[in-house]
């Protein structure tokens, strides 16, 4: 018997699960109910099983997330037994920061980055879990597994501690925190293809249905509810789309497709020619690169 | 930009292509097929301009790793900022932080994702300057494979020796020397023959095994996926068919149990898990085992792998372990088969590549970590510092920046570790700044030194206790008498090894009034005295145990934590604990050594083998009350609960 590419995979990211816990104090698993995340939660069930996760999760909710993925974070982590800790950036609600206002780059770094910000300080986290991977975008290609952060909740890409084996240097000093992504080895494909063999229940959002979207600069915008502002001569059309990531609904775009299940998503994306961050807006957004967002503390 | 690959060579088992049909796929077929590829993690690294990011570009490229927006930015980013005169650059696909592509050159090492029809790939691309080696290292300690780039222009540099001097240090034994801009020396065989020489004098002078030479253009791709027809003379293959071919370095299934222990998963009072990831062997349901650095033996009880319980686990699988016994288990223990105990070290002599701006100095503490356990290290020595450009040696009494050296560090604590060769996961180590935190070094043990002879029994050797005991035919065992003075258990004791003696078994009797005069000639009476003997008993006891015999122990043993602190050094079912009982008065009137009437004429002081404070025993496996029965009664038994 000899272990299997995602058995190595999964081991990779228990054993790295099992040293935060060990290793941190406050530790809390960002849960952002994307598939990747929902990935996560899977593996903190497995990673203690027959015990509660010790790890509590943490949405930082933008308000604009789609209703499909609020009644997913509502139902599923309670069903599955794990903590859950929902944390709104108060000061850019009552600012009434909306991207229709003030676009992707501010609501993005008001909402998420600020609010994360706000969210990890004030619970006193010495370190967040997220489900980022290396094969998304080049800058988190260069990210430790234990990524360091100031005081200030930075990244400083140019000194990066260096990280040898499987030896993970969680040592902080007070204020200063840790990022650490277990998922980091993993390609799309291979968490696409754990979540086959593992049967795990993911948002339907994922899935090909009918669902009301208006083409905008080449993306599918999803009118999920009736904030989303309609251009003149704008007209939502039915059309059967799914989702490669789940952010903000007006942020998100949609592609069309017919694969309504984990097995047809599989095969269309082993014959997919582009990547999946690509539906993302604000990846596109020329001046903030993900560099630059994940200095200022982006995840 | 994204990195995420379209899998297309996983059509290639699909000629609907081929026909001008759109492939079909099956999710399940894909899911057997991806799963059951094996994976290979290599770096690419040497000396800057050597061609190490076009490398992987070209790799990405040829095996249709690339997504179609991914190429489209690719062009984009060359025709603005590449150095390919307009043509793709494909040191833009890993050259991915903001400083690095403004300055041209890598300063992280960067993680990609490839396979081909045969397997799956992590390639990580390590900078070339000599100030990154901290990440160049760190891309090299998770890799298994070095492919070590020489630019065919200029031959070994010192960052190529520096490279492979740090590769053979972190444990990787197999080198692939990819001879790069072939094209610009018209593919001269000479002088790749010339290169590779090099390169195999300075591999045999680090030991590395394994160079596997590839004359090749990454820009132009010779012999990258496939063989180039630039090279007739080359009857190698291509790097591609190179890596495919390598084996991984895989944890062994075939060495013993060992598995340091990262956790202690505890929710509740019912629940204990010992958690951690097995390093070698495999542990099953039912084996005993033991807690090192304490020396004590469980029974595997549960062995629960991810999200289930299984019968079995192997080298590599996450487990919880769930013991019979409420042992005393932390964070940085190993948990070992019985015959698989690495030392226990108070010293190590370890190779170290240093990583920190504040030099290594002989007399600093440090944080050390081995697997999860962190203990403090002292420098005792630095042994020597290598030269790179020369591959000699000089001595130093510290390690500066970058340097690689020999030290010799003082642990605080005993801690179960093993030479690097012999075991990856014992024989690691980081060492941390304790004031900054700073990873500042990272070392392989190359000589553990236990500490003391006492601990001598924990080396692993070939020949176990229970091989011992079996070519004896019987089962070890101590069988341990404990009761007033007088109460009987030197008669039992004798009765008990007739018995078996003429039954062929092999014993022998530890009698503590005997033992005293020789390896406790050195203690008196006092209770700490008395309890060091117990000790000195026990362990004794143990080393005969060990050697296969049935021990037999007769002694007052007063204390019931130094008799339950003896029990645990045995596994389970190999103490048998014999409480021989009778009545202070019965032990008055038979008072084999004169102590009671001694008492009562007041010669004694600690009057506690008569009765003073005896502490019975709350559970032994035999109660032998001896007022009433004979001994022969008693004999029977004792030996009823050998269970032979």
């Amino acid at each position: 018997m000899a272990l299997s590419h995602l058995d190595r995979l999964e081991a990779e990211s228990l054993h790295i699960l099992r040293e935060v816990a060990a290793q941190f104090r406050n530790p809390v698993l960002l849960y952002s109910i994307g598939k990747d995340s929902t990935v996560l939660l899977h593996l903190l069930k497995k990673a203690f099983y027959p015990a509660r996760p010790p790890i509590p999760l943490l949405h930082i909710d933008s308000t604009f997330e789609f209703r499909q993925t609020y009644a997913f974070r509502n139902e599923v982590p309670e069903r599955l037994d794990v903590e859950l800790r929902v944390h709104i950036n108060e000061d850019g609600l009552k600012a009434g920061i909306s991207p229709f206002i003030h676009g992707a780059a501010v609501h993005t770094d008001v909402m998420r980055t600020q609010g994360l910000r706000q969210a990890l300080s004030r619970g006193g986290y010495d370190c967040a879990i997220g489900g980022a991977r290396r094969d998304e975008e080049k800058s988190r290609a260069k990210e430790r597994l234990f990524s360091f952060r100031d005081a200030n909740q930075r990244w400083d890409p140019k000194q990066q501690r260096p990280e040898f084996w499987d030896l993970y240097n969680g040592r902080i000093h007070k204020g200063e925190s840790v990022r650490v992504f277990p998922l980091s080895n993993w390609t799309e494909l291979d968490v696409w293809l754990y979540i086959l063999r593992e049967g795990i229940e993911l948002p339907p959002l994922y899935f090909a249905d009918v669902r009301p979207v208006v083409e905008r600069d080449g993306t599918l915008i999803m009118v999920d509810d009736e904030r989303l502002p309609l251009r003149t001569g704008e007209r939502p059309a039915e059309k059967k789309v799914r989702f490669r990531t789940l952010g903000c609904y007006p942020l998100t775009g949609g592609i069309e497709s017919e694969a309504d299940s984990v097995e047809a998503i599989v095969e269309e994306l082993l014959l997919a020619t582009t990547s999946e961050r690509q539906g993302r807006v604000i990846d596109h957004d020329p001046n903030s690169s993900m560099e630059l967002k994940k200095l200022e503390g982006y995840f | 930009m994204d990195g995420t690959a379209p899998f297309r060579r996983f059509d290639g088992d699909d000629d609907s292509a081929s026909r001008g049909e759109r492939p079909r796929h099956d999710a399940r077929r894909a899911l057997a097929h991806f799963d059951a590829l094996p994976l290979l993690r290599f770096i690419t690294c040497g000396s800057v301009d050597d061609g190490k990011s076009t490398l992987i570009g070209r790799l990405l490229h040829d095996s249709g790793s690339l997504a179609d927006d991914q190429l489209a930015a690719l062009a984009t980013d060359s025709a603005r900022v590449g150095t390919q005169g307009g043509e793709l650059d494909f040191a833009l696909l890993v050259d991915g932080l903001d400083a690095e592509r403004e300055q041209g050159i890598t300063i992280d090492v960067a993680y990609r994702y490839f396979s081909s029809a045969r397997r799956r790939f992590i390639v990580a691309d390590c900078p070339g300057h000599e100030q990154y080696t901290r990440n160049m290292a760190t891309g090299a300690s998770t890799a298994d494979v070095a492919v070590v780039l020489v630019d065919a222009r200029k031959g070994l540099l010192s960052q190529t020796r520096r490279h492979s001097t740090i590769v053979r240090l972190l444990g990787l034994k197999r080198v692939v020397l990819a001879v790069n801009k072939m094209d610009l020396i018209d593919w001269d065989e000479a002088r790749f023959r010339g290169i590779v020489a090099d390169y195999r004098a300075l591999a045999n002078e680090l030991g590395i095994d394994e160079v596997h030479a590839i004359p090749l253009s990454a820009l132009r791709g010779d012999n990258v996926l496939g063989t180039s027809l630039n090279t007739p003379w080359f009857e190698g293959r291509s790097l591609l068919a190179t890596l495919e071919a390598l084996p991984a370095l895989t944890p062994s299934t075939a060495a013993g149990f060992r598995l340091p222990v990262q956790w202690v998963n505890r929710p509740h009072q019912d629940f204990r898990g010992v958690v951690g990831t097995v390093a070698s062997g495999r542990v099953r349901v039912g084996d005993v085992v033991q807690v090192l650095p304490a020396g004590t033996r469980a029974t595997v009880a549960r062995v629960i792998g991810p999200g289930r319980d299984l019968s079995e686990a192997i080298a590599g699988q996450p487990v919880t372990l769930v013991f019979n016994e409420d042992v005393d288990v932390s964070r940085g223990d190993v948990i070992a088969a019985l015959d698989a105990a690495p030392a226990l070290a108070t010293r190590l002599r370890a190779d170290l590549v240093w990583l920190d701006i504040a030099p290594l100095a002989v007399g600093q503490r440090y944080a050390l970590r081995l697997g999860p356990k962190q203990v403090h290290a002292s420098v005792v020595s630095v042994e020597h510092v290598r030269d790179v450009h020369t591959g000699g040696t000089h001595g130093s009494a510290q390690l500066a920046l970058n340097a690689i050296g020999r030290v010799e560090l003082a642990l605080e604590e005993a801690v179960p570790l093993t030479r690097f060769d012999d075991e990856r996961a014992l024989g690691a180590f980081i060492l941390i700044d304790r004031a900054t935190n700073a990873t500042a070094g990272a070392g392989t043990v190359v000589e553990a030194i236990a500490h003391g002879a006492e601990r001598a029994y924990s080396q692993a050797f070939s020949v176990g206790p229970v091989d011992r005991a079996k070519a004896k035919g019987q089962q070890a065992r101590c069988i341990w008498l404990t009761g007033l003075s007088g109460a009987g258990k030197s008669t039992l004791a004798d009765a008990l090894e007739r018995r078996l003696h003429a039954e062929g078994r092999h014993t022998m009797l530890l009698d503590g009034d005997n033992v005293r005069s020789g390896i406790s000639s050195d203690l008196g009476f006092a209770p700490d005295d008395r309890r060091e003997h117990v000790r000195r008993l026990g362990e004794v006891a143990r080393l005969m145990v060990d050697a296969g015999l049935i021990v037999i122990v007769s002694a007052i043993s007063p204390y019931r934590a130094d008799r339950d602190a003896v029990r645990a050094r045995f596994a389970p079912g190999e103490f048998i604990e014999v409480f021989v009982d009778a009545s202070p008065e019965t032990c008055a009137a038979r008072d084999p050594k004169g102590l009671y009437a001694k008492a009562r004429a007041g010669g004694l002081s600690n009057a506690i083998g008569i009765g003073g404070d005896y502490e019975a025993p709350l559970k032994p496996e035999v109660h032998a009350v001896s007022d009433d029965s004979g001994v022969d009664d008693l004999a029977r038994q004792v030996l009823a609960t050998l269970g032979r």
